[in-house]
């Protein structure tokens, strides 16, 4: 998967599941401080990205609790599925 | 020292026949019927194909889409509705101290929708999947605290559960902490959406449903001697209780006034109401002995009037029993004709056509009504609105459990 492709379905899901607009989005943006998530919403989002990337339920918890960025998530996701 | 007394100053609704107040009375007095096919999921396994649903409600015109979303179909109802009855009675945290304004909304199954979506979830994906907002969808308490943090309101916050009679117990909990003095304001309802696949079949397997498929806009009809069974309804109703002075000072409109309570219950079986309707006759009385009211002084009954054999049946032998001679006299429609019966919203929602009558001298029909029944031979208002002068009014409301609630209101005259 490409990053465009990769960043591209991370925005899609932090606009549908935060209800924030696109340009909000951006790679510094961070979950709790800029884009007003709880903790539930970020339990959602992990649970999001391991759907749609078809992660399984294979982000371990350490993994995750780093992943506080719109940035991080991206860079996350492209080590583990990028090329 | 006297009682401090409690008016209604603010409502809210979102029913099968409208979803704002005025447009839900307006359906009353015309009769409207909100029973049709059932939408909310597919009934082709399902004995009872119809039910009296909300149409036509986007929750984003009165919740923010993301917090809508962490809500349950019955948190959404009650947002909504609370949100229309605060502004109607135009309170707020700064015209009131907010610790003394609180919420009571209760519901008689809660998010159920959501239970039956997440446990399809569980099964096909398993328990690390569901939803992280499943619990706070599901449980009944969360619709006040959704309220509570809307409109900052923190004086006493908690939900009732009383099946079918939740929506009163709600309100009368409501009017006695206005009336001991713990709460200058309180917003009180119920709410319930459970219209889905497991709720539907439930009440189904209990007989307890109308299966009358063929002529599905004929199936609410209270009192009537073919009746064969209630409708499922879903919506909220909310109301705003003031203290009377608080709410004169502020120049507040006042709908009408809550005078008397009386909770009772059949200790007699699970779900079928006590022979002669026993408990709901005390409970009757106990509203009437609280309010300080002669039967007399009574002219207009919201029944239950289920559209169930049993309730109707018992509920005008109560009615009889505590009334004598005077049962003729009255009044005593069914409100559920109309809208189906919103279980644990059914008490809030015909609380507030209780009011409105009493305001507005309009008594809306038990419509539906075409056959007589020995064992129900009162005044229904068949079928028409009917115009009448009233002084105070009873609505009673009857729960699986045994409880029953009634509960006196009063028009107000300044």
């Amino acid at each position: 998967m490409t990053r465009e492709e990769i960043e591209k379905k991370v925005k899609e899901i932090i606009v549908k599941k935060l209800g924030v607009t696109e340009s909000e989005v951006t790679p510094t943006a961070s979950y709790v401080e800029d884009l007003g998530a709880d903790s539930l919403d970020q339990v959602e989002l992990v649970m999001e990205f391991e759907d749609t990337f078809g992660l399984g339920e294979k982000i371990p918890e350490e993994e995750a609790a780093k992943l506080t960025t719109v940035g991080s998530t991206v860079e996350f996701l492209m080590a583990k599925l990028g090329k | 020292m006297s009682k401090r007394r409690v008016v209604i100053t603010g409502m809210g609704a979102v029913t099968p026949i409208g979803n704002t107040v005025e447009e839900f009375w307006k359906g009353l007095t015309e009769g409207r019927n909100g029973v049709d096919l059932i939408t909310l999921f597919d009934t082709k396994d399902h004995v009872t194909k119809f039910a009296a649903e909300v149409k036509g409600f986007d929750p984003t015109a009165y919740i923010d889409r993301k917090e809508a979303r962490r809500m349950d179909r019955f948190c959404q109802f009650a947002v909504a509705a609370s949100k229309m009855a605060v502004e109607d009675a135009g309170i707020s945290a700064q015209t009131h101290d907010p610790n003394r304004v609180g919420v009571i909304i209760g519901s008689g199954i809660g998010g159920f929708i959501s239970f039956e979506e997440t446990f399809e979830t569980y099964l096909q994906k398993g328990p690390q999947r569901i939803s992280p907002f499943f619990i706070p969808m599901l449980i009944i308490d969360i619709a006040a605290g959704h309220v509570a943090i809307l409109h900052g309101f923190k004086g006493p916050n908690y939900a009732t559960v009383s099946a079918c009679a939740t929506g009163s117990h709600a309100i009368g909990a409501a009017f006695m902490h206005v009336q001991r003095g713990d709460a200058d304001a309180m917003v009180c309802g119920g709410s319930e959406a459970s219209i889905c696949r497991v709720g539907v079949a439930g009440f189904n397997v209990m007989k307890a449903l109308s299966t009358r498929n063929d002529d599905y806009k004929h199936a609410s009809r209270p009192f009537d001697k073919m009746r064969d069974g209630f409708v499922m309804g879903e919506g909220s109703g909310i109301i705003i209780l003031e203290e009377l002075e608080t709410a004169k000072q502020r120049g507040a409109k006042i709908y009408a006034e809550i005078v008397g309570i009386g909770f009772t219950d059949d200790a007699y079986h699970i779900t079928a109401p006590a022979e002669g309707g026993e408990g709901a006759a005390r409970a009757m009385q106990a509203a009437l002995n609280d309010a300080g009211l002669k039967p007399e002084a009574i002219g207009y009954i919201n029944a239950h009037g289920t559209s169930t054999e049993y309730n109707d049946k018992n509920e005008t032998a109560a009615i009889k029993t505590v009334f004598g001679e005077h049962a003729k006299n009255l009044i005593v429609s069914s409100t559920k004709s109309m809208t189906g019966h919103l279980l644990g919203a059914a008490g809030a929602v015909e609380c507030i056509a209780t009011a409105l009558a009493v305001q507005r001298g309009m008594i809306p029909p038990t419509i539906n009504y075409e056959v007589p029944d020995e064992a129900c031979d009162l005044n229904y208002a068949p079928n028409k609105a009917v115009a009448k002068e009233l002084s105070c009014a009873l609505n009673n409301t009857f729960g699986f459990g045994g409880h029953n609630t009634c509960i006196a209101v009063k028009k107000y005259i300044s």
